[in-house]
């Protein structure tokens, strides 16, 4: 039921008296309204912003936060008011809502912002009304389609899954800089498809005479070097095609791609005139066939982005330049047949028929004006003063539509470039902000464990070692050093000379020590397998495809006799992952879930059989006692199980 | 022919304006009539104290009905078309337009084709707040269609099928043809003593009052304000 119409139910029910007279069966007993409230004002305070209203107003929509008890929860009791920490501005649409019925959206407003509001105050964005409906849904839609794109770009450049060959192969293909193979190919194809073309263009130019005949072009005089250079370039681009069609995952949808049938186009004509012989019957066709030589032209497409661009603008505009070929064909039709009547009468006339009108109308309606058809008549030349005038019109109207979509396409190609090289920036400045806070605790452990050393030799100070740390970061160290208790390990301290590495080694870095203790299960012949998986499917892909991908370089890393200064890197490295996972670039969670997979396999690892395999790594940087002042890295987490177990107090870490 | 010649005149003169305005370029002033519909239709209710004094209701319900009142129609006047709208927000199932088309006429007591806010306040007084002969007058008044007086059975058919037009077609058990008919039969069985096929206001006021279903469910509404 609508809002205001709520106010008339007083009125719907006092006309339901002249129901009375007529009933055929005794009426029920009216709901009594237990605790008749006078109307009063109640007053919202939105982040200091007063709002008041009436409270049948907002009860008018009892499925909200505002109309429903929820909003007992915001009671202020010493100031008798609502507190929102929220966002006035939008608070003021939320109750325009709920005085007139009708939610609009406000042009300014971040789309997400306004989303998050609508959320917490439990309106669905649906009944936003119709005069705003539109712009919501439009703005809605590029977030996403945005957000869409920087999630496809990101999958495309993080997820690295322990690709077979063939996928490897594929990726190389369609994205060039992953790798400097794929790079070296795309040139080479782009040169060879440049001077393919070229060829094909100066095969045509005559070339000086040979003696004794007429002029030919080159392509006759040096015809072995033609067809050499031909041969060459079909040879690649053959070579190229079927590389593609094996790499493809879906070879059928390939087959079918624009970008396959132009290859083909392309290369088709040579075969074809291999095949055939110097017949004269076919030879005309085959010279026909020699001009689709030229859609090699239309590879480039896969080297120029703003290529691609045009074609997707040209797709989606086809209702446009479906629309421009119509009415242009109309008009065609009209104006020519309006000339050719008009020039009947004129001798030695060149409108000869209509269709032979189509040409003049074709060039005036364009403007070219070529002048080889002209009306000699009086009616024929005002006609067709109309017939030029009109077709800058008709021409002209379609045009800008075009051209918008191209220039928004464009623009939005644009911005998801700009967009993406800033992430590298933007994620950066946020990582140093981030060792910043890591760097934090471990300072702080530093000193907080001077605080126990101190408490345990039995002087109750408090810590207030070196700087003063808030409330909020002292409750979290101190969460974190709960942390540390509860699994036995402790969090490393940060190596300058290795925080060198934390640039080059991106997201893989906490995903090293992970796969290193799959390693070491499975080397150990656990079947953690199941257990481990879900642990490792649960991360974002990341992991699963980080880990398989590691695997193969470090299959042989315990129990091994690997040389000392291997392990020692690969320490080195897990170092700098756990130190990765405290900076977690993508997400926080990802620490955490990292550290949840360290727990669920603390307790398996600590089974004598699996201590026994780990302690074979070189661990005496692992054994050093606490309290030294720089103490080597330390092993990461599995390790530190064997001095938990050999004894409770050593700690790993390096604090 | 004075008047053809009368339109051929007009229609010249028109199409004259149309070709200078074609030349000139003008833009197309806003007409006449479409200026005069800008001056919206404004009631303003007489003072409070007024309203209070000719109504059983206390200023504080008065203000509580203005407000919704103004809310739901910003002009301070009601249309026939916005009272079926609201009306027929009430009951979603069935039409409810006939019975809120006879309701309007009963509502609107001067006949202006508009209710004004002192008429729905009026009315409303007399609802809720009345007594049982004003009520069962107001009632009376709703059924008599054409305001003569008396209620004849096709005044009567008229309401009751309105009445049942509301409940929609989904009812169990479902609506039969004769339902309405053989109702109102029972109802002129009850209301026309001197079995004259017309029910006046007074054989109206004497078989309700001798009904106990009707006069305790009259009072059912005492206290919807």
């Amino acid at each position: 039921m609508a809002a205001g119409v709520a106010a008339w139910l007083p009125f719907a029910r006092a006309a339901a008296i002249g129901w009375m007279p007529v009933a055929n069966c005794p009426m029920p007993l009216a709901p009594t309204d237990k605790n008749k409230r006078q109307d009063e004002l109640i007053v919202l305070n939105v982040s200091g912003r007063r709002f008041e209203t009436w409270r049948t107003t907002l009860e008018r929509y009892p499925d909200t936060l505002l109309g429903s008890t929820e909003k007992e929860f915001f009671f202020n009791e010493d100031t008798k008011e609502y507190f929102f920490d929220r966002d006035p501005e939008v608070f003021r649409c939320v109750l325009n809502f709920y005085r007139t019925g009708k939610l609009h959206y406000p042009r300014y407003e971040c789309i997400s912002a306004y989303d998050d509001e609508l959320a917490f105050y439990g309106i669905l964005p649906e009944i936003i009304g119709d005069c705003c409906y539109e712009e919501y849904k439009d703005r809605k839609r590029e977030n996403a389609e945005r957000l869409q794109d920087d999630l496809d770009s990101e999958n495309n450049q993080e997820s690295m899954p322990s690709l077979s060959f063939r996928q490897t192969m594929w990726r190389a293909f369609e994205n060039p800089h992953t790798s400097t193979m794929a790079l070296v190919f795309y040139y080479v194809t782009g040169f060879f498809i440049a001077v393919s073309v070229i060829t094909n263009v100066v095969e045509t130019v005559p070339c000086g005479t040979v003696p004794g005949s007429k002029e030919l072009p080159c392509g006759e005089r040096y015809s072995v070097a033609f067809f050499c250079l031909d041969t060459a370039c079909v040879m690649i681009f053959t070579v190229e095609y079927l590389l593609r069609l094996f790499a493809a995952p879906s070879r059928y949808r390939f087959i079918r791609s624009v970008m396959s049938i132009i290859d083909v186009v392309a290369i088709m004509p040579y075969y074809i005139g291999l095949v055939m012989t110097n017949n004269e019957d076919v030879s005309g066709a085959f010279v026909t066939l020699r001009v689709f030589r030229v859609f090699r032209i239309f590879k480039f497409s896969r080297h120029s982005q703003g290529l691609r661009i045009l074609g997707y603008t040209l797709k989606s505009c086809a209702s446009e330049l479906g629309f421009l070929l119509f009415s242009l064909t109309m008009a065609i039709i009209i104006f020519a047949t309006v000339m050719f009547y008009a020039e009947k009468g004129s001798s030695a006339s060149k409108f000869t028929s209509i269709p032979a009108s189509f040409w003049y109308t074709i060039v005036t309606m364009t403007t070219l004006g070529y002048g080889d058809m002209v009306p000699k008549t009086i009616a024929g030349k005002i006609f067709g003063s109309i017939c030029s005038l009109s077709g800058v019109l008709v021409i002209a109207l379609p045009v800008p539509v075009i051209v918008s979509n191209f220039s928004r396409i464009y623009h939005q190609n644009q911005r998801a470039d700009k967009r993406r090289a800033q992430k590298k920036a933007r994620l950066a400045r946020i990582r140093v902000a981030k060792t910043g806070s890591s760097n934090a605790y471990l300072h702080s452990k530093r000193n907080g464990l001077l605080n126990e050393a101190l408490e345990l030799m039995g002087t109750p100070e408090e810590a207030h070692v070196g700087k003063t740390t808030s409330l909020i970061e002292s409750q979290h160290h101190h969460l974190l050093h709960c942390l540390e208790k509860t699994t036995g390990l402790s969090y490393l301290v940060d190596d300058p000379l290795l925080s060198v590495r934390t640039s080059t080694i991106k997201n893989h870095e906490f995903i090293d020590e992970q796969m290193y203790e799959q390693n070491c299960l499975e080397s150990s012949m656990q079947n953690y397998p199941s257990t481990r998986s879900p642990s490792l499917s649960s991360h974002q892909g990341l992991t699963t495809t980080c880990c398989s991908r590691r695997s193969k370089k470090t299959t042989h890393l315990p129990n091994s006799n690997l040389p000392a200064t291997r392990l020692r890197s690969m320490q080195e490295l897990s170092t700098i992952h756990i130190q990765g996972s405290e900076q977690p670039s993508l997400t926080t969670s990802r620490s955490s879930l990292n550290l949840k997979a360290d727990d669920g396999l603390r307790p398996n690892c600590k089974t004598s059989q699996i201590t026994t395999a780990i302690i074979s790594i070189p661990t005496p940087p692992a054994l050093t006692p606490e309290g030294e002042s720089r103490p080597p890295p330390a092993s990461p987490g599995p390790n530190t199980n064997i001095p938990a177990i050999a004894s409770n107090v050593v700690k790993v870490s390096a604090l | 022919m004075s008047g053809c010649s009368k339109r051929c005149k007009l229609g010249f003169v028109k199409f004259a304006q149309t070709i200078l305005k074609l030349i000139t370029g003008t833009l197309s002033k806003d007409k006449i009539e479409d200026e005069l519909e800008m001056t919206m239709v404004c009631h303003r209710p007489e003072g409070l104290e007024q309203l209070e004094a000719q109504t059983n209701f206390t200023k504080r319900e008065l203000q509580v009905l203005y407000r919704g009142f103004k809310n739901e129609c910003p002009s301070g006047v009601v249309n026939e078309e916005t009272f079926k709208q609201i009306y027929a927000q009430f009951f979603p199932h069935g039409d409810a337009s006939t019975y809120a088309h006879y309701l309007f006429h009963a509502f609107d007591t001067t006949q202006t084709g508009s209710v004004k806010f002192e008429d729905f306040v009026t009315a409303l007084s007399i609802l809720l707040r009345g007594t049982v002969h004003e009520k069962l007058r107001w009632t009376f008044n709703l059924y008599d269609i054409n305001k003569d007086g008396y209620i004849n059975k096709e005044e009567m058919m008229d309401i009751v099928k309105a009445i049942y037009d509301m409940m929609g077609k989904y009812t169990y058990p479902v609506l039969r043809e004769d339902t309405p008919r053989q109702h109102v039969d029972v109802f002129f069985q009850k209301m026309d003593k001197n079995k004259d096929g017309i029910v006046t206001l007074d054989e109206f006021l004497e078989s309700c009052q001798e009904d106990d279903n009707i006069m305790r469910s009259l009072q059912l509404f005492q206290n919807v304000m």
